[in-house]
């Protein structure tokens, strides 16, 4: 009961947060990803025809929802605990008796609803370009909530080991924005040449964003059970980590 | 029961630096505990512990009976800790920041907002509780970081130099709170850079220097041993040069000011008696340092 508590006031300050500065985290997400419709799946994607039978605005649908649901995730609980650390506040967690994992779930849970938000947004957004179909309910959500669970997880231990606000911008920028790209968002993996295909089978982005497709319109280019466990195990190896951490006082005590 | 105790408490960081070299240290329920110490003595560090903001290398704490290591939820629930520094989120309201913190304690909601009504009340922040933080002034923001350590009605409140840099009419006004909190039952162990605070609020004394407590009794043991006082006179008629006066150790600091060091067992009145004879008015005098001044830096030194 106690921890319950402690837990829902970090995930409603988490949410009160992102929420107020909706400026910040809730429209940049609308206005890109409205470009990208219009761009790629309407102006362009009318002269690539049809992918794996579905047109390529259809195509990009999933991807670009999942997308924007990692970088949200991810930035969500990055930029909140740097700034906890930052300002120090983390020590009012600290001080009281909170343990460590609530300490972690309330952060991820803020992840996971504004990656959530922020991924209805885009869907909403998408319903103005073309219809969005969901044939695997079940798988969608379960890819929805997997994918958001890891990268706030993953967000979070950046947070831990950063000590500078560059610090928090470099992985997003030079690691998950490129991964994201090169997931199979905006192709099918059947379109690359030869050994690119089986580089691209090493980038864990694209077995999420091809499982979140088979949901939403019943197209991957991978195992679809492959891509659950391979996503539940980088959860299950990033939660042992950030207890780790948290456990060790990396980042957060002298 | 004791509401603080440490054993053998020792520290040592990373880089090889022994903040704490095994501290033993005892708080009585219910005391005014002052904690002094120069800067670099370890008083942060020891502070750090207690509240769980530092990891210890060795040695045991233990809060109103129960050890930091093995009930660390019921030690943390005793123990409420007002900084030294600013440490809210500055972008929240005063309310909120006060509310969470019952929240992190696991204070349901609605007594959790009661709770908060009423140290945002003694504290005087009732007015500003929708006021974001960052707006408020620096004795504001201190008396909120008193509300934030009193939410969770705890029964050992540590307040590490709670006045730094607040001005002399909110340094008494402070002064009366952390009384009033200390008569309602809850121990206080308060460190300070201003001495006059300590001796005037505190019963016991820890003095800390170099990671070891090297001084512990009560403060009026410690003030009954100071056997020198230091005081400055101004007198009337310029001077050339000090007066001599056996027993008494007198220098002219300008024509019209004489520092005079006068032994406990001599007194003023033979002091003022005798620059009577020698025709020396005196206009004024004042205590050069605090006596509580005197006495640490001798210990410290």
């Amino acid at each position: 009961m106690k921890h319950s508590i402690a837990f829902f006031t970090i995930l409603g300050k988490e949410i009160r947060r992102f929420t107020r500065i909706w400026p910040q985290t809730l429209l940049p997400p609308a206005i890109s990803t409205a470009l990208y419709f219009l761009i790629f799946g309407k102006l362009i994607g009318d002269r690539v025809g049809t992918i794996s039978g579905e047109t390529y605005m259809n195509y990009i649908v999933p991807g670009i929802i999942l997308m924007s649901v990692i970088s949200h995730a991810y930035s969500n609980v990055v930029s909140s605990f740097y700034s906890t650390k930052f300002q120090q506040h983390i020590e009012e967690l600290l001080v009281a008796p909170v343990p460590n994992w609530v300490i972690l779930a309330g952060y991820v849970s803020g992840g996971i609803a504004r990656g959530i938000l922020v991924g209805i947004v885009v869907a909403a957004i998408a319903t103005m370009f073309t219809e969005v179909k969901v044939m695997h309910w079940d798988v969608a959500a379960a890819v929805f909530v997997l994918t958001a669970t890891l990268f706030s997880l993953l967000g979070f231990i950046n947070a831990v080991f950063a000590d500078s606000f560059d610090a928090i911008s470099i992985i997003p920028n030079f690691v998950l924005t490129p991964l994201s790209y090169l997931g199979g968002v905006f192709y099918s993996l059947t379109m690359l040449p030869g050994i690119w295909q089986q580089v691209a089978l090493a980038n864990p982005i694209l077995y999420m964003v091809n499982a979140f497709r088979y949901g939403l319109i019943g197209v991957s280019d991978v195992d679809i059970n492959l891509a659950f466990a391979i996503t539940g195990g980088f959860i299950v190896l990033l939660t042992g980590f950030s207890l780790f951490l948290l456990h060790r006082g990396t980042g957060i005590k002298n | 029961m004791h509401a603080l105790s440490i054993k053998q408490l020792k520290k040592t960081y990373n880089n090889g630096f022994e903040a704490l070299k095994g501290v033993d240290l005892e708080v009585e329920s219910g005391d005014f505990f002052a904690l002094l110490g120069p800067n670099g003595a370890g008083k942060s560090t020891l502070i750090g512990i207690i509240s769980s903001l530092v990891n210890k290398s060795s040695g045991s704490v233990s809060v109103c009976g129960h050890d930091l290591a093995r009930e660390n939820d019921q030690a943390k629930s005793c123990i409420g800790l007002v900084p030294q520094e600013i440490n809210f989120n500055q972008f929240e309201t005063v309310k909120n920041v006060v509310l969470y913190q019952a929240g992190f304690y696991g204070i349901p909601r609605k007594q959790a907002l009661q709770r908060t009504e009423v140290c945002l009340k003694q504290m005087d922040l009732w007015e500003k509780r929708d006021t974001v933080s960052r707006r408020l002034s620096g004795g504001m923001k201190r008396r909120l970081m008193i509300a934030r350590a009193m939410v969770h009605s705890p029964r050992l409140l540590i307040l590490d130099e709670p006045t730094a840099g607040v001005d002399i009419e909110i340094r008494r006004s402070m002064w009366q709170l952390m009384r009033d909190v200390n008569q309602q039952g809850t121990t206080i162990i308060l460190t300070t850079h201003y001495l006059e605070e300590a001796e005037s609020l505190c019963r016991n004394i820890a003095i800390i220097n170099g990671g070891r407590i090297i001084e512990k009794s009560s403060m009026s043991d410690l003030l009954s041993r100071i056997n020198i006082e230091h005081f400055v006179l101004d007198i009337v008629t310029p001077l050339t040069a000090a007066p001599a006066i056996p027993g008494y150790v007198i220098e002219l600091a300008d024509e019209k000011t004489l520092n005079v060091t006068v032994p406990k067992n001599l007194g003023l009145n033979s002091l003022f008696a005798q620059l009577s004879m020698r025709g020396i008015t005196v206009s004024s005098l004042k205590n050069k340092s605090n006596r509580l001044e005197q006495l640490f830096i001798d210990l410290v030194q």
